[in-house]
């Protein structure tokens, strides 16, 4: 076992990963431990655009902004976060642009501009070109520039480099028992060794869990584990039950077609050769937020109107739109359709369906990205930000470009906070034996002599996440997917790993990530239950309408072994005030 | 570049006629392929050997696809990388059938499924394991062409201006995803690992002709050297391999002309 010392250590190398190494590699000595490779994340995967009152072709303040956020996330918004983020978007985007990255430029020479889901001119009157964007290719831009400037700032990298644990320790601090940063333990994929990081600061930045779903456009490497590690450590999740499923994958492979096709003038239709959005969101029609168009096009087919054989699908219709207009603006997304689906988007509409997306939950932070572990205190060393954190900025429901805009802004002010707490605080030293929890967890699994297969139970989890807790959920849907839950992770303990080497063993990297999704998808069913209303992307068939009186607050899940009584055993439930600044809750109209 | 009128002046219709055939056909046909793998097991074997897997398919499953059901049903030692699965993370360069391709983007149909599909690392980088070679020394070539815009005026209070020409110019070249299928195609890495190759130098590209970029001339001394472009021997491997379709030759023949032009 080897052991290295940083000021401040980064988990995860994407765009929120990279930001905050940017910052920080800067002021401290930083280290950037990653899964993958930097420019393997899924930022890349990132389509559309960025958000920022630009106004470079047409009048927009940061201020509509805020509001479209806050409405878009259907009030479950920390409203003083969307007012830092819609805020500091315009440097978070002109800071990418100085940095290099090559966006699309209006006839002036300034940055380009369009239109996006949600995002409208003066509280909802129109839709309004806020979005900064790169073709659709915005996340690849963003990935490629971050990690080019990475390079230029000599930011140090492990690549390939699996953190598995968070080493924290309590400290007494004038009476007071206080919970501090260590360090983290990490996996070294190509020699199957373990190495501690003692840090005086740790950052988050792991992203999503996609792939809890089966449709979904994440990547294979999307198992939440940021998320894991800091719940097995008793800090609690937010807000999981609220997962983002985008309108249009691919049908069938889930893989993202943007948003930016129905921003560039591409409509849904059924097999009616419908315009049902227009039922739907009068106004803003196919350009509602991702919820609403997602619950529709599920509606649609469930009541008989969905197209192709199986009527499981709706198209995504972009034959009125000149080729050339196709080709400059969405040549990505529509060489998809060619190549996996064999569609020509010139002359055929393409068969989308919705994709899991987006978790809008996560680790809670406040707005300087710091990590709470209850509602009032933070730990003090921790940071996150990006999709696995919760600040929150996207509430119930992240608006299109959000994301990308969230990983700027709070990559950066992560990345800044932890290298200045670093300047200031001392080295916590490590725990006896700082590996053991690691060590044995590894053990466990390579050890495990049974025959049950990983890739099995990971297709059975992701199956019965799609049946079950997707866009329609009811009490008993979610009651199911807990007890299919609960039997796997029973299996889960029977299962072998054939891989024996210590090289490369993605057969153990894969069984251990699948235990982080079984205990992730628990949490989100587990929320899911507990939350009796309807809001944004968490629909409750039973519970249709959003209930502010009793539900106007955050989800806190904690790992607790003692909540035995629980609707789901071992998890305990927690609220957390909504953060109000000037906006009144509305009903949501579109 | 089309402007911005297009979409304001067609409203798209509520209602339309759609053609039958959008319904699709009702069959998802399947097929049987042998998928022959490299194997590359260090720790247990001194020698690579092939290993052959049966599989049956579906539809427009890809290469990706039959590698996972390899390693999830039959064996999970079967080492490779992959991420996002959609041709845009370049985790899964590997030579298919001889050509190196994502395998995420090859459909397992337009092979000739007849005969076993070979699969086998990438060429000249070091193989760790299977399908999984060393990259770092990809990455170092890419490090040395200083892969970052370098403009030394004073920043601007807003953004630098740059015309959609300007930001044309370079276009094609900023779609490179790093996955190394073009400099691992070429004939003249293998042989000589000091070229720079292909990758680096459409990187290099992507900053040399980008109108903000005050650094061209040291990029091109630096691809000027007898490790740089002049060792490009125009066998156009890398614009076949590129997954993004990029114009690798022709982007190295233009940096070509530029030290040309603008040192001789």
């Amino acid at each position: 076992m080897q052991v290295h010392k940083y000021d401040v250590v980064i988990v995860g190398a994407g765009g929120a990963g990279m930001r905050a190494a940017i910052e920080s590699g800067q002021r401290a000595r930083t280290a950037v431990l990653t899964k993958l490779y930097p420019t393997r994340s899924h930022t890349g995967a990132a389509q559309g655009g960025m958000c920022a009152a630009l106004a470079n072709v047409e009048e927009d303040n940061w201020e509509w902004h805020t509001f479209d956020t806050i409405k878009g996330g259907d009030y479950l918004v920390d409203q003083d976060a969307a007012e830092v983020m819609a805020k500091e978007a315009i440097d978070a985007v002109l800071d990418l642009e100085k940095m290099g990255l090559p966006f699309n430029r209006t006839p002036e020479g300034r940055i380009d501009q369009r239109r996006f889901g949600g995002h409208t001119r003066d509280h909802g009157k129109a839709p309004v070109r806020r979005s900064c964007y790169a073709a659709d290719r915005t996340g690849h831009m963003i990935l490629q520039t971050l990690y080019q400037n990475c390079v230029k700032h000599n930011v140090e990298f492990y690549n390939e480099f699996y953190v598995l644990d968070l080493l924290m320790v309590d400290e007494e601090v004038d009476g007071e028992l206080n919970r501090r940063v260590a360090g983290v333990v990490a996996y070294d994929l190509a020699s199957g060794e373990l190495h501690v990081f003692q840090a005086k600061s740790v950052v988050f930045a792991t992203g999503g869990s996609g792939k809890v779903f089966k449709t979904t456009s994440n990547a294979h490497t999307l198992t939440g584990d940021g998320m894991g590690i800091a719940y097995r450590r008793g800090i609690p999740l937010e807000d999981m039950e609220f997962f983002q499923f985008h309108p249009t994958g691919l049908a069938g492979l889930g893989i993202l077609l943007s948003e930016a096709a129905r921003g560039e003038g591409g409509i849904l239709r059924n097999a009616d050769g419908e315009r049902f959005m227009e039922r739907y969101a009068p106004t803003i029609k196919d350009l509602a937020p991702r919820d609403i168009v997602a619950r529709s096009m599920a509606n649609e087919v469930r009541e008989g109107r969905g197209a192709g054989p199986n009527k499981d699908y709706v198209l995504l219709d972009l034959t009125h739109l000149e080729p050339e207009h196709i080709d400059a603006k969405l040549p990505d997304i529509t060489e998809f359709a060619r190549t996996y689906l064999g569609v020509e988007p010139y002359n055929e509409p393409v068969p989308v369906f919705p994709t899991a997306h987006y978790n809008m939950g996560g680790i809670p932070t406040n707005i300087s990205a710091e990590v709470l572990q209850t509602n009032e205190s933070t730990i003090p060393g921790l940071y996150a930000a990006g999709e696995v954190a919760c600040v929150s900025v996207h509430g119930s429901n992240r608006l299109g470009t959000n994301s990308l805009l969230d990983i700027n802004v709070f990559g950066k002010r992560a990345g800044i906070a932890a290298a200045e707490y670093s300047q200031t605080a001392e080295f916590v030293d490590l725990p006896e034996d700082p590996e053991s929890y690691t060590a044995t967890l590894l053990d466990a699994v390579r050890g495990s002599e049974g025959t049950e297969r990983v890739g099995a139970i990971r297709k059975e989890l992701q199956e019965t996440m799609d049946t079950n807790v997707q866009v329609f959920r009811t009490a008993d849907t979610l009651k199911k997917a807990v007890g299919d839950i609960d039997a796997l992770k029973e299996r889960y303990m029977r299962i072998t790993v054939q891989d024996k080497g210590k090289r490369y063993n993605l057969d153990l990297l894969e069984a251990v990530e699948l235990g982080i999704l079984l205990d992730l998808a628990r949490v989100t069913t587990a929320a899911a239950l507990h939350r009796k209303e309807s809001r944004g992307g968490h629909y409750r068939e039973d519970f249709p309408d959003r209930d502010d009186e009793n539900f106007m607050e955050h989800s806190m899940a904690y790992l607790d072994p003692a909540a035995t009584e629980a609707d789901v055993p071992g998890i305990r439930l927690a609220t957390k005030p909504v953060e109000f600044t000037r906006y009144k809750p509305m009903e949501r109209k579109y | 570049m089309p402007t911005e009128t297009k979409d304001e002046s067609a409203e798209p219709a509520s209602k339309v006629e759609l053609p039958d055939s959008v319904a699709g056909s009702g069959e998802i046909p399947s097929f049987d392929i042998t998928l022959r793998v490299r194997r590359y097991l260090p720790e247990f074997y001194d020698e690579a050997y092939w290993d052959d897997f049966q599989v049956t398919m579906y539809g427009t499953d890809r290469v990706l696809d039959a590698l996972h059901k390899v390693k999830w049903e039959m064996d999970g030692s079967v080492s490779f990388r992959r991420s996002c699965a959609h041709g845009v993370c370049g985790s899964d360069a590997m030579r298919i059938n001889g050509h190196n391709r994502l395998a995420c983007k090859v459909l397992l149909k337009d092979l000739n499924t007849s005969k076993p599909i070979t699969v086998e690392p990438i060429k000249g980088l070091p193989v760790e394991k299977d399908l999984i070679v060393d990259m770092e020394p990809f990455f170092q070539s890419y490090r040395e062409i200083m892969p970052f815009l370098m403009n030394e005026s004073a920043p601007p209070s807003k953004e630098r201006l740059q015309s959609a020409e300007e930001r044309e110019r370079f276009d094609d070249t900023t779609k490179c995803i790093l996955c190394a299928a073009c400099t691992s195609s070429c004939p003249v890495f293998w042989t000589d690992g000091q070229y720079f190759g292909p990758a680096a130098i459409v990187n290099a590209h992507r900053f040399i002709f980008d109108s903000r970029d005050d650094a061209g001339d040291m990029r091109l001394e630096v691809l000027n050297d007898k490790e740089g472009v002049w060792r490009c021997r125009t066998t156009f491997n890398c614009t076949d391999a590129c997954p993004r379709g990029i114009q690798v030759t022709k982007a190295i023949s233009e940096v070509k002309q530029a030290i040309l032009s603008r040192k001789v």
